[in-house]
């Protein structure tokens, strides 16, 4: 069979070479080359159905970079199958759907390779077993879906959209990678299986908590869930094909993986319960309430989007408190909601994309897709119109379809959760199935306004860009085939339960040796949830008739109270903000930046001298200073005191000469005749040097700065000289060994020199004496180019640089 | 004989040790020139017979020390200082040290 890592492989090799053949075929639509790609997949990953029902897993290692770890390691389950099997399938559809969508003016080849790009980091995202190794593809998924954000690249709105998404999923992904390296820490491991394998011992370790709430912030970023959903709405300036496929199918459901991955490694913990649960709940009320009051049809998708996957996340969270007590037959009970989430996870990737796709068609065909320009096309595009009822009605939780099966186990599992004696669940249980009950009514309605306004009503043609007419076969594909889906699924969900979402229970409750997974029927007599799904129909059509009467309510909220202007306004204020805070130290100043540098030094440097307690003199040992030296010291000093308070240029040269010249008596006072020469000329060309610079500069001026600041460079050349001397002092008094000079008192049997300086310059360190001359050269070329290259006059601002 | 000897190595040091002090004071006078100098050819001119006293105090050092290694340093402040007025007072009269080829 071929192997998964394959799987993973393919997309990115085909991604390169997808430009060479366009060139080559340039008579064919290069969608079709693309669609041959999930198409296989799709094959290749459903042949591996049978083998998984029967609970097998397949687990295959490429080793990428074995000293620390890190390998490529796909291991392939029930709950990696699902999603392969809906990335693969889904992709195929979109693929075949775009190649009707876009027209060949558009750039096709960026389009397939970022789409390609995409699809192989999703199932990279899914197949990999290694946690360094998923995270590498959970940032390509992001770069990925920026890219296809931005497709459209010269709107504005797209890449607004692009930047929004990038900003928060990157942001949750880099979160994703300090919880893995925290999992590291605690385990000692980077593979999942092996972490979920020693978890148990490590749930008290200190970073567990914090690994499990930066997980959840990937997850919910990436997921769109609350108040992380606003980058959703944006990205559906993407093309249509885009959104159907990354935000309702594929991408927005690897925040879900995620949690279900790691279900068995945090759950049972009762953060992780309320925290999963609860963001999911909310998100499903506020994905549902701001759904309504949405005009654009991809919009109130979009948010219709963020409640469902806020449903199916909320399932996710309930379905974890069946770990909190390990296995027993009571607990096998609260998995139903897992199985449930995992059921409405492939339910909605169905129904969500086959309605991208049908209003991808409606503005494709009539050119908006607002709602308020729409009606009527009924009669017109009888095919878009069933699809597109299926799949509402299916989103809102009718029979014949899915997403009844779904809603009613969600009612099922929300009851059942009220019941469970931990977690506080007695005080706050009952919000659970209220909120998603509210919720659910509000899915009706926007169901609703997606059918009847958009088919239904009038048929207002002078506002239409285009008259209205049935799309080509090709387009009607895709949701036709998903449409199928839905209507299947309610039919046979058994099917599905028993080879998929049984398998992937296994993965998620590793303990739950049996009982794992629901019998999924139709009709389970009158229950509570039944009930619930009538009220639910009538309270939403009398909420739907009477919409434009209590339409009102969403005036009630501020326009500006939104999570969409936080992110405006912290975005803005972050630019607005750190600006002054960067011209604050960046003055341009040289003077200023000199402070910061000695204020470092002395801070620092005399900071941990006196902290550990390194100032420890003894000059008991010291030669006794000798008269001259005083003297020669005396005349230094009165010098370089005098050159502070110099009139005019001229002194100040002179009295650096002094120095200069004294600095030699002290060398030939210390028996350094070389050295006592070298400074005599070198000091002599300085002074020559300065006089022929001085010629250029202007007349030497009091310096006029204001006292504060004379005050502060005296109190910092202050402290700088006393650090810097006690720093000599304390260095002189910590000799740990004996000095290596010995050695080079044999210079004239070494190196046949009597003098030992000479010999240590050109002999025994002759290497160091080669640079500097080199230096030297370099400064004597930098010298010359610098007086004689002039800027020419075309490159004024050379300098300005 | 030894007395003797020890007798000039005695008169030899105290000597250089007067002179020693004596350019040192002149030092010190040379150095009060240099800054109060009313005109830059005073202070000129003090740093020019600044470089003598060095001179002189290498030389005495060179006695002092019993070596021959400082000559060379004695020379060599004779040179530079000669060359370093030059160049303040060329400087001075006519503000530019190294001529154009004209």
């Amino acid at each position: 069979m071929l192997s998964v890592n394959l799987v993973i492989i393919i997309p990115f090799l085909i991604a390169i070479i997808i430009p060479f053949i366009n060139k080559k075929l340039t008579r064919v639509h290069i969608g079709w080359i693309v669609l041959l790609v999930p198409a296989g997949l799709f094959i290749a990953l459903a042949s591996y159905i049978p083998s998984i029902a029967s609970g097998q897993t397949f687990a295959h290692t490429i080793q990428w970079i074995p000293t620390f770890g890190v390998n490529f390691t796909t291991y392939l389950d029930g709950l990696s199958l699902i999603f392969g099997l809906l990335i693969t399938g889904v992709g195929a559809l979109v693929v075949h759907y775009s190649i009707y969508y876009l027209s060949s003016k558009e750039s096709l080849n960026n389009f397939y390779i970022y789409l390609l790009l995409f699809m192989g980091a999703m199932l990279g995202v899914i197949f990999s077993d290694n946690i360094m190794v998923l995270y590498v593809f959970w940032e390509l998924t992001s770069i990925s879906s920026f890219l296809l954000i931005a497709f459209w690249y010269h709107r504005k709105r797209s890449r607004e959209g692009a930047q929004k998404s990038l900003l928060i999923t990157v942001t949750g992904g880099f979160a994703m990678l300090i919880s893995f390296i925290m999992l590291y820490v605690i385990t000692g491991t980077l593979s999942v299986r092996e972490i979920i394998g020693v978890i148990p011992d490590h749930t008290d370790h200190v970073l567990f908590i914090p690994a499990m709430l930066l997980l959840l912030l990937a997850a919910f970023t990436k997921s769109a869930q609350f108040p992380f959903h606003i980058w959703l709405p944006d990205a559906m300036e993407a093309p249509t094909p885009v959104s159907a496929y990354l935000h309702s199918a594929t991408m927005v459901k690897a925040g879900i993986y995620l949690v279900a991955r790691f279900t068995p490694v945090f759950g049972g913990d009762a953060i992780w319960f309320w925290l999963v649960t609860g963001v999911g709940i909310l998100t499903m009320f506020w994905g549902a309430f701001n759904a309504v009051k949405q005009m654009d049809l991809k919009a109130l998708l979009a948010y219709s989007t963020i409640s469902q996957l806020g449903m199916i996340m909320s399932m996710f969270g309930m379905g974890s408190a069946a770990l909190h007590n390990g296995y027993s037959t009571d607990s096998v009970i609260y998995t139903q909601a897992t199985f449930a989430a995992l059921f409405h996870l492939v339910n909605h990737s169905t129904f969500k994309g086959a309605l991208f796709m049908v209003v991808g068609i409606v503005d494709h065909e009539v050119g908006t897709r607002d709602i308020r320009k729409l009606g009527g096309l009924v009669t017109l595009m009888p095919a878009t119109f069933t699809m597109a009822a299926i799949g509402s009605f299916s989103m809102a939780g009718i029979p014949p379809f899915n997403g009844f099966l779904s809603k009613e186990m969600f009612f099922t599992v929300a009851l059942n959760i009220m019941e469970l004696n931990i977690f506080n669940l007695e005080t706050w249980g009952s919000l659970i199935p209220i909120l998603g009950w509210v919720a659910s009514v509000l899915t009706f309605v926007y169901c609703l306004i997606i059918v009847f306004k958009t088919f239904l009503g009038p048929y207002q043609e002078e506002k239409l860009e285009r008259p209205a007419h049935e799309a080509p076969v090709g387009m009607l594909t895709g949701p036709g085939v998903l449409s199928l889906f839905v209507v299947g699924i309610f039919f046979f969900p058994n099917i599905l339960g028993d080879y998929l979402l049984r398998p992937a229970m296994n993965g998620i409750f590793p303990e739950f040796v049996e009982g794992l997974g629901v019998e999924i029927h139709a009709w389970h007599g009158f229950e509570l949830e039944l009930f619930m799904t009538i009220a639910i129909v009538v309270l939403g059509t009398l909420l739907f008739v009477t919409l434009r009467y209590w339409k009102g309510i969403y005036n009630l909220f501020p326009e500006t109270w939104t999570f969409n202007t936080l992110y405006n306004f912290a975005l803005h204020q972050l630019e607005e903000k750190s600006y002054p805070v960067t011209r604050f130290y960046m003055t341009g100043f040289l003077h200023d930046y000199l402070v910061y540098i000695y204020l470092f030094f002395v801070v620092v440097i005399g900071g941990t001298l006196s902290y550990t307690g390194a100032f420890s003199f003894d000059i008991s040992d010291n030669v006794p200073i000798s008269r001259y030296e005083w003297i020669i010291v005396m005349v230094m000093m009165v010098a370089a005191v005098s050159i502070l308070f110099a009139k005019s240029r001229l002194t100040a040269i002179i009295l650096n000469g002094v120095l200069g010249y004294s600095i030699a008596v002290l060398f030939v006072l210390f028996r350094a005749p070389d050295l006592a020469l070298t400074q005599l000329v070198i000091e002599t060309v300085t002074t020559v040097l300065f006089l022929v610079c001085y010629y250029f500069l202007p007349e030497w001026k009091k310096e006029d700065a204001p006292r504060r600041s004379k005050t502060s460079n005296a109190i910092i050349s202050i402290g700088v000289g006393t650090v810097f001397t006690t720093v000599a002092l304390a260095v002189q008094n910590g000799k740990l060994f004996e000095t290596i000079s010995g050695y080079f008192e044999n210079a004239y049997e070494l190196a046949g020199g009597e003098n030992i300086v000479n010999a240590i310059l050109g002999d025994f360190r002759a290497f160091d004496t080669m640079l500097e001359v080199v230096v030297l050269v370099i400064a004597g070329i930098g010298v010359y180019t610098l007086i004689k290259l002039k800027p020419g006059k075309e490159d004024k601002n050379v300098e300005d640089q | 004989m030894t007395d003797f000897l020890v007798l000039t190595e005695k008169i030899l040091e105290i000597t250089v040790l007067i002179c020693l002090a004596g350019i040192s004071i002149a030092l010190i006078l040379l150095l009060y020139r240099i800054i109060a100098g009313p005109t830059q050819a005073d202070r000129a001119i003090a740093l020019d017979a600044m470089g003598i006293d060095l001179m002189g105090i290498a030389g005495l050092m060179s006695i002092l020390l019993i070596t021959d290694k400082l000559n060379d340093v004695v020379l060599l402040i004779g040179i530079l200082a000669f060359l370093g007025t030059l160049a303040i007072a060329k400087y001075l009269e006519k503000g530019v040290i190294i001529d154009r080829d004209n």
